[in-house]
């Protein structure tokens, strides 16, 4: 016998279930007077920097029907492609941003909507540089453990086609279903969880 | 960069990778939810990058007196919720065993008939009018938390012709590192409905599921007050970093 590596297992996930809002975002679901709003819910304020977008995301089923009881967190860095972190060594992000959000999808139309800025290019550990892009978690009732994916933008054709995760796919043609479609000003994603436009999950 | 006023060096390893075989998979059809929800491809791995490694900071001072008690934070001045209750405390540790400080932790439940307040919920049970269902708080240095609350019952749902869910808080834990994030429930030890449940049954592995259920703890209660829970939770642990990023002969 050899000894010990006195490791613990990460606790096991559980589904988000159907009421995830009472807890992550309870002023939504009419909970009112316990927190003065739902945290996450307010990304981006005066003093931010950087290009105002709007992502407009929906999350299909296996029948192409929306969630509508979903809810995506997404994380991201500023402007100038550094992290609200203590863990972000490069420097000192833009104070006015914390690069994280909070929203619920539409009880009516599946769509869930962040207020946001367009994040710069954070390096990958080589230090080649990523393309912009936001990483998203998605809970829901029949998700057993949180979905993580990655929205990258259509108008960066460039940088997406070096970017190092991006080129990890051997699947070419699901590559796009990793890229949000700009429209206006606004970028449109849809999530697709199961089905011929699969999107790409990470482990990560 | 490093929180004002601290001295700890913050960490910045890759995270353990997640077992997959621990965890329940995405597709457990006795969870019929599942079914059409699960995704069927392969993930596609990769070994954390700044965006998985780094996350926000959530400080103390945007938490409210009764944030984690929710015998009181939803009730009508001098009154308070219905039910048994109860404490529920323990620890948020990383795979290497050290209590991992300032994780915000966002908690939900039904009440004490198994009642959810939210739209959605239809169950005949009552709603308690000083009951909302939701708490938070952050842990401490040595990573511990407390919260104060009544049992929630136990309650049917739609999934086969006669599913139970076990008495259960919901569970959501912010770490360090965006690739730590967590949701999970807690059980309560001696219930008989766990072993029964769809959804805990998509967790294969018995010491998995008792990972889950917490103890009670007749030292932590408040006699004539309430009865104590112990639950920890395990986030994924971060790979030591004195050998890595060195370029070669340095
Ligand atoms: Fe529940």
């Amino acid at each position: 016998m050899a000894q010990s590596l006195d490791r613990l297992k990460e606790s096991p996930s559980q589904t988000a279930g159907p009421y995830v809002h009472i807890g992550l975002t309870p002023n939504f679901c009419d909970i009112g007077g316990v927190y003065e709003s739902d945290l996450g819910s307010t990304m981006v304020n005066d003093q931010t920097k950087g290009e105002r977008i709007e992502l407009r995301v929906r999350v299909l089923d296996g029948t192409g029907t929306p969630l509508k009881d979903a809810l995506i967190e997404i994380w991201q860095a500023d402007a100038a492609g550094l992290y609200n972190s203590p863990a972000e060594l490069r420097g000192t992000a833009d104070p006015s941003f914390l690069g994280w959000g909070r929203q619920p999808t539409d009880m009516e139309t599946g769509i869930c909507l962040f207020r946001t800025i367009k994040p710069g290019r954070v390096p990958f550990r080589d230090r080649r540089l990523m393309a912009p892009h936001i990483t998203l978690w998605i809970v829901a009732r029949g998700i057993n453990i949180g979905l993580n994916t990655r929205l990258y933008f259509s108008d960066e054709e460039k940088a997406n086609a070096e970017d190092p995760i991006l080129a990890r796919i051997e699947h070419r043609a699901r590559v796009p279903t990793l890229i949000a479609e700009r429209q206006g000003d606004a970028y449109v994603f849809d999530v697709h969880l199961q089905g011929e436009k699969e999107t790409v999950f990470f482990d990560s | 960069m490093p929180e004002p006023g601290s001295n700890r060096t913050p960490e910045t390893g890759a995270f353990f990778q997640r077992d997959r075989q621990w965890h329940p998979p995405a597709f457990t059809p006795g969870y019929k939810s599942s079914v059409l929800r699960s995704p069927q491809k392969a993930l596609v791995a990769f070994d954390n990058t700044l965006s998985e490694l780094t996350g926000p900071v959530f400080g103390h001072a945007m938490l409210g007196e009764l944030d984690n008690d929710l015998i009181h934070n939803f009730a009508k001045p001098g009154e308070s919720a219905i039910g048994e209750r109860i404490i529920v405390h323990g620890r948020v540790l990383d795979e290497r065993g050290r209590g991992v400080p300032g994780v915000l932790l966002e908690f939900w439940q039904a009440n004490s008939g198994g009642r959810y307040r939210h739209k959605k919920d239809g169950y005949l049970a009552p709603l308690d009018p000083n009951f909302g269902g939701c708490g938070r708080t952050i842990t401490a240095e040595d990573g511990g938390y407390a919260f104060r609350t009544v049992r929630p019952g136990p309650y049917p749902w739609p999934n086969g012709p006669n599913d139970w869910r076990p008495a259960h808080i919901h569970f959501s834990l912010f770490g360090h590192g965006f690739a730590q994030r967590l949701i999970t429930q807690m059980y309560f030890e001696g219930d008989p409905l766990i072993w029964r449940c769809p959804i805990v049954g998509g967790i294969s592995n018995r010491a998995a599921i008792e990972a889950l259920i917490a103890a009670l703890d007749m030292q932590s209660t408040i006699p004539m007050d309430a009865l104590a829970y112990k639950f920890d939770i395990v986030l994924r642990g971060r790979r030591s970093t004195l050998f890595e990023n060195r370029p070669e002969g340095n």
